[in-house]
C-alpha cells in the first residue's frame, strides 16, 4: 500500500472546498478542509500536511497570505499551492514571494493539477526516502560490513539473501553481539524493500507499557502526557521492514497484539478506535530459546509459528574462528581511521591471543577489544601487550577454592555455559561435550534454572 | 452490493444516447461484484447549472442524487448527458463519494462530436463502460491505481480513457474483495 500523505484545503465556499478534496481522496490522499485561515492554522498545529492549498481571497481576520506566512512558520517544509481567481494573479506573485510553492488559476485543468500534486509528492517521497537513507549510512554498520569466510556464516548470508525479497517473517537467533541486526539488515538492504524504511526496535531496552506505543504509536490523549498523536514504529516501517530485537523478552499482552498485526496486518494506535494497515515485514531476533520458551509457557507458541517462518541461527565466534583475523583486520582499519591514529596491524603474537580467546560477548566484543587495544597502542602495531586485558579473564586462570567438590564444579560450569549461550541449552550442552539430554538432567539434580 | 443506475434526464439536446446505460449496467455487472437496479429517471436539478460557465455542477448533483435516492439502494450512479464541472477544475468526466453513497459520470465529454469529429458509437459505448466501472469502483472504496491497463487509473484526457481496460487490475480486484469481506 502506498503511504498516505495528507492535504488541507482551505477555502471560505465549502462547496470549493469539499469538491476539490472528494476530487484529491479519488486520488488516495487524506483530505482534510478547513474554511479558514484560523481553522487552518489550528489543523496545521496538529497534523503535519504535505500539501496545503490556500485560497488567497478569505474575509475575515486571516486572509490567504496571513496563513500561507503561518503556516510556514509552522512546517518550513510543506508545499503551498495558492488558489486564485483571474483577477487576483497580482497577489499570488506576493504568494510565491512568501513561500507559496506554486499558485494555479481557477477553475484549473484536471490535468494540471494532477501533475501538480503528483510532482509535489514525488519529490516529498524522494526527499523522505533520502532522509532515510542518509540516516542509514551514518550508522556505523552497513551491509558490507559483515565479514567471513566460515562456511557456516557464508550459510547464512546466502539464506539472508535468499529470503530477501520475500515478505516472509525471519527470526534471527543467535548470542548477544553475534550481529543479529547486521543480518537482519542486510536482508533488508538486499531486498526489494531496500528503498522503503528499516526499523530497529530493541524490545529489551523499554517497559511494556512504552514498548506498546513506541512499537503501535497512541493517539492524542490517549494517556496523559501524550499531546499529539504519534505514529509508532510499525507505521513508520510501512512498505519496508520493522527488526524486533530481543523478542524473547515481552510480556503476554504485547505477544498477542503482534500476534495480531501479523496475522491481520493491522492495529489500532494505543487509545485508538481506527484500524491502522501496514505492510511491514518483520525480522525479530532473540539471544534467548524460544522453543523452550514456549515450552515453559512464556511464549505463545501461535507467535512462535508465526515468527520463525524463516530461522536464521548465527554461529558464536568461537563457532568461526577463521572469521576472528578477517574481523579483527578490518576493525584495525576502520577504529583506526576513525581514531585518527597510525595503526596498521597486529602481531601475530597478538592474534594468537585473539584466536583462543572464547569471545562470550562475540563480535562486538572482539571490536570493542580491538578498539582498546589501538586507544593505548603506541606504535604502527598491535602488540599481546595492548591485548593484556584480554588474558585477565580468560578461561586458563580459574580460581580454585579448597573445598570445592567434583559436583560443586560441575555445576559451575553448567551454569557458566549456560550464561554464555544466554540460557540456549542445545549450545550448553554443545560447548560442555555432552548432549541435550544428559545436560537437561544434570540441570534438574543441581536445581539450576535457566 | 446493489448499484442503482439511472438517467438524469435533461433537455433533449444533451440527452444520454441510447444504448449508454445499459452498457454501464452490463459492464459493472461484469467487473465489479455488485448488482445493477435500473431506477427511474430523475430530472437534473436547475439550480446545478452555471449560467457563467455554461455547465453543471458535479457537487450539486451529486447532493440532489443523494436527497433522492430510494430506500434499499445504498449506492447509486447518476448518468447524465450534460457538461459537469466542479468549482475549482474547468470539468470533470464523472465524481463520485470514495465509499459513499453516490456518483455521476457525465457522457459530454465521451462522445467524438464533443472534440469536432465524426461521432463513433462503439468507442462512445466503449468509454462509457469504463467510466461506469471507474465511479462505481469509488463507490466501492478504490483509489486511482498506477497501473497501465486498470480501469481504476486517473484519466485527464479522453485518450487515456481509451488506453486503459474496462476492469480493475489484480492489485485493485484484491483490495475490492477485502473491502467487501
Ligand atoms: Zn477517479
Ligand atoms: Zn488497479
Amino acid at each position: 500500500m502506498k503511504p498516505q500523505w495528507q492535504i488541507l484545503v482551505v477555502d471560505d465556499e465549502e462547496i470549493m472546498c469539499e469538491s476539490l478534496a472528494a476530487w484529491l481522496r479519488e486520488d488516495g490522499y487524506l483530505v482534510d478542509t478547513a474554511s479558514s485561515g484560523r481553522e487552518a492554522v489550528e489543523l496545521a498545529k496538529k497534523t503535519d500536511y504535505a500539501i496545503y492549498f490556500i485560497d488567497l481571497k478569505m474575509p475575515g481576520g486571516m486572509d490567504g497570505i496571513d496563513t500561507l506566512m503561518e503556516i510556514r512558520r509552522l512546517h518550513p517544509d510543506a508545499s503551498i499551492i495558492i488558489i486564485t481567481a483571474y483577477a487576483t494573479v497580482d497577489t499570488a506573485i506576493t504568494a510565491i514571494k512568501e513561500g507559496a510553492q506554486e499558485y494555479i488559476v481557477k477553475p484549473c485543468n484536471p490535468e494540471e493539477i494532477s501533475l501538480l500534486v503528483g510532482r509535489i509528492i514525488k519529490v516529498k517521497r524522494l526527499q523522505r526516502e533520502n532522509l532515510i537513507l542518509r540516516k542509514k549510512l551514518q550508522r556505523r554498520y552497513q551491509f558490507h560490513d559483515i565479514i567471513c569466510k566460515s562456511p557456516r556464516m557464508l550459510e547464512v548470508l546466502e539464506l539472508a539473501r535468499e529470503v530477501s525479497s520475500l515478505r516472509s517473517t525471519v527470526l534471527i537467533r543467535g548470542e548477544s553481539g553475534t550481529g543479529k541486526e547486521l543480518v537482519a539488515r542486510a536482508i533488508h538492504f538486499s531486498g526489494n524493500r531496500a528503498q522503503k524504511p528499516f526499523i530497529a526496535v530493541s524490545c529489551a531496552a523499554l517497559a511494556e507499557t512504552l514498548l506498546e506505543s513506541e512499537l503501535f504509536g497512541y493517539e492524542k490523549g490517549a494517556f496523559t502526557g501524550a499531546a499529539e498523536r504519534k505514529k509508532g514504529k510499525f507505521e513508520l516501517a510501512d512498505g519496508g521492514t520493522i527488526f524486533l530485537d530481543e523478542i524473547g523478552d515481552i510480556g503476554p499482552k504485547l505477544q498477542a497484539d503482534l500476534l495480531r498485526v501479523l496475522q491481520e496486518r493491522s492495529f489500532y494506535r494505543v487509545g485508538g478506535s481506527e484500524e491502522v494497515h501496514v505492510d511491514a515485514r518483520v525480522i525479530a531476533a532473540t539471544h534467548k530459546d524460544l522453543r523452550a520458551l514456549v515450552e515453559e509457557g512464556k511464549f505463545r507458541e501461535d507467535l512462535f509459528y508465526r515468527l520463525n517462518v524463516i530461522e536464521i541461527q548465527i554461529p558464536p565466534l568461537r563457532e568461526r574462528r577463521e572469521d576472528i583475523p578477517l574481523l579483527a583486520g578490518h576493525f584495525v582499519e576502520r577504529i583506526s581511521h576513525e581514531l585518527g591514529k597510525p595503526v596498521e596491524e597486529i602481531a601475530q603474537d597478538a592474534m594468537r591471543l585473539l584466536m583462543d580467546h572464547s569471545w562470550p560477548g562475540n563480535v562486538r566484543e572482539l571490536e570493542n577489544a580491538v578498539e582498546r587495544a589501538i586507544v593505548s597502542c603506541r606504535g604502527r602495531t598491535l602488540t599481546a601487550e595492548d591485548f593484556s586485558f584480554l588474558r585477565n579473564n580468560g578461561a586458563a586462570k580459574i580460581q580454585m577454592p579448597d573445598n570445592l567438590t567434583l559436583a560443586d564444579m560441575e555445576k559451575l560450569m553448567i551454569e557458566a555455559a549456560l550464561r554464555r549461550t544466554g540460557g540456549n541449552v542445545k549450545e550448553a550442552a554443545a560447548s560442555l561435550g555432552i548432549d541435550r539430554s544428559t545436560l537437561y538432567e544434570k540441570l534438574k539434580r543441581y536445581g539450576i534454572e535457566r | 452490493m446493489v448499484v442503482g443506475v439511472f438517467e438524469l434526464r435533461t433537455p433533449e439536446d444533451r440527452a444520454v444516447p441510447q444504448g449508454v446505460i445499459p452498457a454501464m449496467a452490463a459492464a459493472l455487472e461484469q467487473c465489479l461484484p455488485v448488482r445493477v437496479a435500473g431506477l427511474k429517471p430523475l430530472e437534473i436539478p436547475q439550480g446545478a447549472y452555471d449560467a457563467r460557465r455554461a455547465q453543471w455542477s458535479a457537487p450539486a448533483v451529486l447532493e440532489s442524487v443523494l436527497a433522492s435516492l430510494p430506500e434499499g439502494i445504498p449506492k447509486a450512479l447518476a448518468v447524465t448527458g450534460v457538461d459537469l464541472f466542479i468549482p475549482m477544475l474547468s470539468f470533470v468526466y464523472g465524481q463520485a463519494q470514495l465509499k459513499g453513497r453516490a456518483g455521476v459520470v457525465s457522457v459530454a465529454r465521451l462522445r467524438q462530436e464533443f472534440y469536432g469529429l465524426p461521432g463513433n458509437e462503439a468507442l462512445l459505448l466503449e468509454r462509457a463502460r469504463k467510466e461506469a466501472v471507474h465511479e462505481a469502483g469509488h463507490l466501492l472504496g478504490l483509489v486511482h491505481c498506477s497501473s497501465p491497463g486498470c480501469v481504476m487509473r486517473l484519466s485527464v484526457q479522453v485518450g487515456q480513457i481509451d488506453l486503459k481496460g474496462e476492469a480493475p487490475c489484480p492489485s485493485c480486484a484484491a483490495r475490492l474483495r477485502e473491502v467487501s469481506a
